[in-house]
């Protein structure tokens, strides 16, 4: 844990360093046009939890470090691919990127395809929602490899990188695990005996792939997210990401619900016939609700954890004065030290949420 | 808003690599890995269960051989009894027939002895007799040696008879 809370303090610092070559970087590419400007916490902090075409390092504006990423388009005129550095870091919808005779502009990390004969994006004020809106482009079918694919497949070569040597480890000495396989074996084995077989009882074999993979998913995944080197991609804190898993599940559930399981939806035992009018739709809306509850509560945890992390190093912006660093990086820290817990903690509930959904979908009948 | 809003893209990218992750893991990685600790388990679980097995075996090893060397000890003891009891009537045993036949020797030397005095009795009294004969020959050639003789002898008998 010491050797954690340092290497966390260090990345920490690290952190805090690449905010203020950004406000530099902002303040002398925008001085110009404004006096100053105001650092806006809340549009940096959402703007970081979510995700972006190219992979953000260092810096803002036209100065920032980043690693460009492809952006895959299906078109009515077909696929269009082309690299996410020909934004040249713009994401406020200035600047046009010719492709087969479209033109694309990158407006808040989203792609927008201008309509024929438009030379530059559009906007203006919805005055029901009190938000600008694109006036005169549309959305492609957007299958770009933004930040959180790249994360993901980061994410996925690192897992079977892992648990293929783990499983290789066994072949040479199917005694007393050692080295990697010594570390993740108890948790294997925790996910094995305190979360699939307490919750889905003697069929809980046949779910073992699917619960591991989604337990190291979204702890390694979580962990990925805490690494400030590599601008902490909000990967599982993703809301998409987290539906996903959640449909999933959703969907090894359903796929295996036996007759007991739909007879208690459509049938509620023991209850007068005239309350299945509303007992029935509830309960049928309580299936689809629990993936929503699984995807909402990731999601929410992990991008909390994102926003305190950044709010709280942000108060050193906001107040201008380093001195508040004294204030900032402690409480930074703790909080840091506390998502290694929740990164851990989320991923134990949603598997075992998973689990006991599914083991309630397939648990014998005994009435 | 477009936080909780969800893209088309990442969900397509996610669910194909949450999938292919799925797929091999379940392959590569989670069958052989259980598979490695439940062999692993159940081998554990045998060495314990036999070496529990190995000791009851030889707790009741033990027990049984406390039974048998109380068993032995039980039979040497009887074997010792009797042996001395066999000893002891055996002893007494041979005294009697010692004494036994001691008195029967005793009772043959006895009844030769007496048979042996009275052998020599008849003999002597065989031999008296046979002297007796003789003296009484000689005396009777020497008192018939003259007619005086056979007369003084001759009255002296009818003395004798007359007296009777």
């Amino acid at each position: 844990m010491t050797l954690n809370t340092l290497i966390n303090r260090l990345l920490l610092s690290f952190v805090a360093f690449g905010f203020s070559l950004g406000l530099f970087a902002s303040e002398e590419g925008h001085g110009e046009k404004k006096e100053k400007e105001e650092f806006n916490l809340t549009e940096y902090a959402l703007h970081h939890v979510k995700d972006s075409y190219g992979y953000h390092l260092l810096g803002d504006g036209e100065d920032a470090v980043t690693l460009p990423l492809p952006v895959i388009l299906w078109t009515d005129n077909g696929l269009v691919v082309f690299s996410s550095s020909e934004f040249h870091h713009d994401h406020h919808g200035h600047h046009v990127v010719e492709k087969n005779g479209m033109k694309f502009v990158n407006y808040h990390e989203k792609v927008y395809q201008l309509k024929d004969g438009e030379s530059h994006l559009k906007t203006k004020m919805n005055k029901e929602s009190g938000q600008m809106e694109v006036s005169n482009a549309v959305r492609p079918l957007d299958f770009s490899i933004t930040k959180n694919v790249f994360t993901l497949f980061v994410l996925a070569i690192l897992i079977l990188l892992i648990f293929t040597s783990v499983a290789k480890s066994y072949k040479k000495n199917p005694n007393a695990p050692k080295g990697l396989a010594g570390w993740m074996e108890p948790l294997i084995v925790f996910v094995r005996d305190d979360i699939a077989i307490p919750n889905i009882g003697h069929k809980y074999a046949k779910f073992m792939p699917y619960l591991l993979t989604v337990f190291f998913f979204i702890w390694i995944g979580n962990i990925l997210g805490l690494l400030p080197f590599i601008s902490n991609p909000n990967l599982t804190g993703s809301f998409t990401v987290a539906l996903t898993l959640a449909l999933f599940t959703l969907i090894i559930l359903l796929i295996n619900a036996n007759k007991g399981y739909w007879s208690h939806i459509f049938m509620p035992p023991g209850m007068p016939k005239i309350l299945w009018l509303i007992l029935v739709p509830i309960e049928f809306a309580g299936v689809f609700i629990k993936a929503g509850a699984l995807t909402i509560r990731l999601f929410a945890n992990i991008t909390a954890g994102h926003i305190i992390v950044i709010s709280l190093v942000g108060i050193i912006f906001i107040k201008g004065n380093i001195a508040w660093a004294g204030l900032s990086v402690p409480m930074t820290l703790f909080i840091s030290v506390l998502e290694l817990l929740v990164a851990a903690l989320q991923a134990y509930i949603f598997t075992m949420l998973s689990a006991l959904f599914i083991g309630q979908a397939v648990e014998d009948a005994h009435h | 808003m477009d936080l909780v809003l969800p893209s088309v893209g990442l969900m397509f990218w996610t669910t194909l690599v949450f999938a292919i992750l799925l797929f091999l893991l379940a392959k590569y990685a989670w069958k052989p890995i259980l598979g490695a600790v439940k062999a692993r388990e159940e081998k554990i679980n045998n060495a314990l269960e036999a070496a529990e097995k190995a000791q009851k075996e030889m707790q009741e090893l033990q027990s049984k051989n406390e039974d048998l060397l109380k068993e032995a000890r039980a039979e040497r003891d009887t074997m010792m009894k009797e042996a001395k009891e066999t000893s002891i009537r055996l002893v007494e045993e041979a005294k009697a027939k010692s004494k036994e036949e001691a008195g029967k020797i005793i009772e043959d030397a006895r009844k030769s002895i007496e048979m042996e005095k009275t052998a020599a009795i008849a003999e002597l009294k065989a031999q008296v007799a046979s002297i007796s004969l003789e003296i009484a020959e000689r005396i009777l050639e020497g008192e018939l040696a003259s007619d005086s003789k056979q007369k003084a002898l001759a009255d002296k008998l009818a003395e004798d008879i007359n007296l009777n």
